[in-house]
Parts: C-alpha cells; sequence; structure tokens
C-alpha cells in the first residue's frame, strides 16, 4: 500500500468488521527493540492496534512510549543513531521493508505534535499543501473541498471559515493545534499519531481535541501518547503502560485503571511511581 | 493490594483519614450492639439514650466520610486500588450506618418489654445472635483494615449462624403466640427485633463483599448458602417438624 497510489476515497470506508463492532487489528508490532546509539531504548514490544479504536500510550518519561510511537510513522528514520529491529506491520505491510516509500508511509500514517506547528502560511494553505504536494485533489475545486471538509472534520470550521487568508499561527493554541489535527487528516491517512496533543492546551482547548477525537476514530485509527492518566482514561478504548522500556500491560483501557494486572502498572497510575 | 506510600503524602493523609473515620463509626456501631442487648434485658432507659445519642454520632460520621470521599474523587482522581478504597468506603459506611439503626430499634423496644412477661429460650438466643453479630462486625472491620480477602469470605460464611438462630427463635415464638394469645405482643416486639439481628449480619455480609471487592476488583461470584427460612415457615406441617 505504501508502495503503491493511495486510494484517494480511502478514508472514510469502514471496513465490515468495524461495521459489526468487531476489532480488527491495524497495526501490529512484533518483538520491537528500539536503540539509540548503543542504549536500547524498547525492549521486546509486542503490541497490536485495532482500528478504528483511540490506543492510548501510557508511562513515565523516558519510558519509551514516544519512541515507540515515531516507530509507527519511521520517524526515527531522521535520528542517524536510532535503529529499529523487529518487525511492525500497518494492514499486513512491513513498514520497515526497504521497498516502503516512507514518504507515502507517512502519509497513510499522520501525526500531531505535542506543540501546534502550524506552517507560517494562510489557515487555507496550511491544510492545502499537503492534498496539493501528494496530489490528492485534481483541481482546485477539489482542494477547496478537502480544505473545507478537513476544518469541518476537525471542528475549527466555524470559528475559521471568515479568515481562511489569515495566518495559521494567529490563531489560539486550541485552535492551532486543531489547524494541525485538520492538516494531517487532509491528506486523508488511516492512521493519526498523537504525541502529546494537549500538554500545551488549556483544559477547554483539550476537551474540544478530545471531543474530536471521539469523532475522528469513526474514521481513523489513532495512537495517543499522553502523560496525563484521566485524558488516556476518558478518550481511548485501550491502553498501554510502558515503564523503562518495557511493554508492561496492555488491555482494554476501562480495566487497566481499575484492576490493572501488574503491581508496576497499579503503581504508576496510582501515583505511587515516578 | 499494594501498601506503597503515594508520591503525594497527602493522598495518604486523606485516605487515611477516611480510614480512620471508618473504623471510629465501626466501634461506636460494636458498642451500640452490645448495648442494645444489655438495655433490653436489664431494662435500662440510660443505655437506651446513650444508643441513640451514639447514633447520631455514627450517622453524622457517615456523612463526614461521604463529604470526604467526594473530595478525595474530585481533588485526587484516583486510579485502581485507590478508586476502589473510596468507593467501597462509602458503602461500607452505609452499611454500618445501617447497622447503627438496627441496634438503635432493638433499643427502643426495651420500654415496652419492660412492662411484658420473659418468653421462653428467647433472651438467651437474642443474646447469641448480638454477640455473634458484634464479632461479624469486628471480624469483617478488621479484614477491611487488613485488606484480607480471605478473611472476608470466611465472615461471610458466618452469617449462616445468625439465620439459623432466626429460624429458631421465629418457630418458638410463632409457637407461644399460638398457644397463648397474651404472648402476641411480646413475641411480636421479640421478632422484631430478631429480625433486626438478622439484617444487622445481612449489612456485615454486605461489608465482607465490599472488602473482596476492593482486594480484588471483582465481587464474589458464587452464590453464599443462605439459612433465612422464615419467609416459609408457617404451616401447619412446618411447625410439627
Amino acid at each position: 500500500m505504501f508502495m503503491e497510489v493511495q486510494d484517494a476515497q480511502g478514508n472514510g470506508q469502514t471496513s465490515g468488521q468495524a461495521a459489526r463492532g468487531e476489532s480488527e487489528t491495524v497495526i501490529t508490532a512484533r518483538d520491537v527493540d528500539v536503540y539509540y546509539g548503543n542504549k536500547k531504548a524498547l525492549e521486546g514490544v509486542n503490541l497490536d492496534i485495532q482500528r478504528h479504536q483511540v490506543t492510548s500510550l501510557i508511562g513515565p518519561s523516558g519510558c519509551g512510549k514516544t519512541t515507540f510511537l515515531r516507530c509507527l510513522n519511521r520517524m526515527n528514520d531522521l535520528i542517524d543513531i536510532c535503529r529499529v529491529t523487529g518487525s511492525i506491520t500497518i494492514e499486513g505491510q512491513d513498514i520497515y521493508d526497504p521497498a516502503v516509500d516512507v514518504v507515502a508511509l507517512r502519509a497513510h500514517v499522520g501525526m500531531v505534535f505535542q506543540k501546534p506547528n502550524p506552517f507560517p502560511k494562510s489557515i487555507f494553505e496550511n491544510i492545502a499543501y499537503g492534498p496539493r504536494i501528494h496530489r490528492i485533489a485534481r483541481n482546485k475545486s477539489e482542494l477547496n473541498d478537502i480544505v473545507v471538509d478537513s476544518l469541518k472534520r476537525a471542528g475549527l470550521w466555524d470559528e475559521v471559515h471568515d479568515r481562511l487568508d489569515q495566518p495559521g499561527t494567529g490563531l489560539s493554541g486550541g485552535q492551532q493545534q486543531r489547524l494541525c489535527i485538520a492538516r494531517a487528516i487532509a491528506i486523508q491517512p488511516k492512521i493519526i499519531l498523537m504525541d502529546e496533543p494537549c500538554s500545551a492546551l488549556d483544559p477547554i482547548a483539550t476537551a474540544k481535541v478530545e471531543e474530536l477525537m471521539e469523532e475522528l476514530k469513526a474514521h481513523f485509527t489513532i495512537v495517543i501518547v499522553t502523560h496525563s492518566m484521566q485524558q488516556a482514561a476518558r478518550v481511548s478504548q485501550r491502553t498501554a503502560f510502558f515503564h523503562l522500556g518495557i511493554l508492561v500491560e496492555q488491555g482494554p483501557t476501562e480495566q487497566i485503571f481499575t484492576t490493572p494486572q501488574d503491581a508496576r502498572t497499579e503503581n504508576y497510575i496510582t501515583g505511587r511511581i515516578g | 493490594m499494594n501498601d506503597e506510600p503515594h508520591i503525594v503524602h497527602s493522598f495518604d493523609d486523606d485516605l487515611n483519614k477516611i480510614e480512620g473515620l471508618v473504623l471510629e463509626m465501626a466501634g461506636l456501631v460494636e458498642a451500640q450492639i452490645n448495648d442494645c442487648v444489655v438495655a433490653l434485658f436489664k431494662q435500662d432507659l440510660k443505655l437506651v439514650l446513650k444508643i441513640e445519642e451514639s447514633d447520631k454520632k455514627v450517622d453524622n460520621l457517615e456523612s463526614e466520610i461521604g463529604d470526604l470521599a467526594i473530595q478525595v474523587l474530585a481533588r485526587r482522581q484516583p486510579m485502581a486500588q485507590d478508586l476502589r478504597c473510596v468507593v467501597t468506603v462509602l458503602k461500607i459506611a452505609n452499611n454500618i450506618e445501617r447497622i447503627g439503626d438496627y441496634a438503635k430499634n432493638v433499643a427502643k423496644r426495651t420500654n415496652v418489654l419492660a412492662q411484658c412477661t420473659p418468653v421462653g429460650s428467647s433472651s438467651a438466643i437474642l443474646k447469641r445472635m448480638s454477640s455473634s453479630v458484634q464479632e461479624m462486625v469486628r471480624g469483617v472491620i478488621d479484614a477491611y483494615v487488613a485488606r484480607d480477602m480471605e478473611a472476608a469470605d470466611l465472615l461471610r460464611e458466618q452469617d449462616q449462624e445468625v439465620d439459623l438462630m432466626h429460624n429458631t427463635l421465629f418457630r418458638e415464638l410463632l409457637t407461644y403466640m399460638m398457644e397463648n394469645p397474651r404472648y402476641i405482643t411480646p413475641c411480636m416486639h421479640l421478632l422484631f427485633i430478631a429480625k433486626n439481628f438478622e439484617r444487622m449480619g445481612d449489612h456485615a455480609t454486605n461489608i465482607a463483599e465490599q472488602v473482596h471487592f476492593m482486594v480484588s476488583g471483582a465481587l464474589p461470584d458464587e452464590d453464599r448458602l443462605k439459612n433465612d427460612k422464615t419467609s416459609y415457615i408457617g404451616v401447619e406441617s412446618d411447625l410439627k417438624n
């Protein structure tokens, strides 16, 4: 899939299994080790991520959760000393296969970062840039539709529709983050990775992003790294707890936060270890 | 369960404070269970007043525990075992408060019973029921403090003894009433008293189940053997048995 042209209509489709309320694995990680030089940052991670669900990765700083998230769209390739072993497949395809087109992969697996990082361009251009370079829109009218649709899906349209030519950097922090989410979904990914997307936002902006995630999961698979356990508990269906580079425990969110099976998880979520 | 301290020590202080209030409440109620039988059979009206005073304190403690638990939920947003502790403490306090109410109800009948003649072995059985229930309450609170699920499970079984004593007294009092209508007044009061003790046992059992949940995260699943047969007693054939 990352070796072929993206299906422009693909992102709104719901699979038969998901429609029946069954979970379907979309990302499979097996025996994933990550090294930064000689230092092992992640060890033996085995994790399945389900389609049309929000999966939270939690754990203390330095536990490897962001490292794992960045493995999912090969962002770690940008770090020279970083080496990934084991296998990560997305919809059955090994994303570390040398034949994989990393640009296509990252279009398929979008990312939203901790700090909102809109381009120093207009609101319209922030959204239009991706579809244009990925040649998703065939003409101006289609491009227009994508911009409007993406802003609507990101819950931002009502707030910005009359100032699309204004700079994206002029929006509030929460609006900028939703602009980045709109930018990510404009290129019609299947998976959205979010790295602490609300850590720089106030509670109202956070609530809007969380509400958005709830809506987006009907169309996308979302993986979120968060330091807020309350946020993980609120937004995700599955939660994975990392500690010291090891995936300690994973399971349905309600189970992880009420009856975790591992003492390390219990200690972390109840505030007994940092 | 994990007894490691929290990184934020004041969280432990909050939880300890709630636990302290539960212990205080349970202590008062244990004394009420003992005192209500003493008041009843010694016709000690002063003791009745003491029980009523104690019951007001118990009610206030329940309310204080409720307020503190809500504060902890709002301010600490507890998870996992902490969450279970706070949620179960609300139920445990409620059950203790009910036990206290039943003890007060028993004591209330002192004045009426003082004017009646004693009936059969009722005083002996009621004393045994009282000490059995008192033992259950003490045991279940110990299990709560020690987070001891096995001890809590054993205490659930002890409720059967209370049920059996209730059945025995029920049959006996029924027979007395059938023999002589003059016994109806004291027997009716004694039946209500026995029922109150039987309900105290049930509430102690509820607490034991909450302790099981607090420790394990699940309520005990197997059905407990229940011996309260009083709902079916009354037909001639049953009385002959």
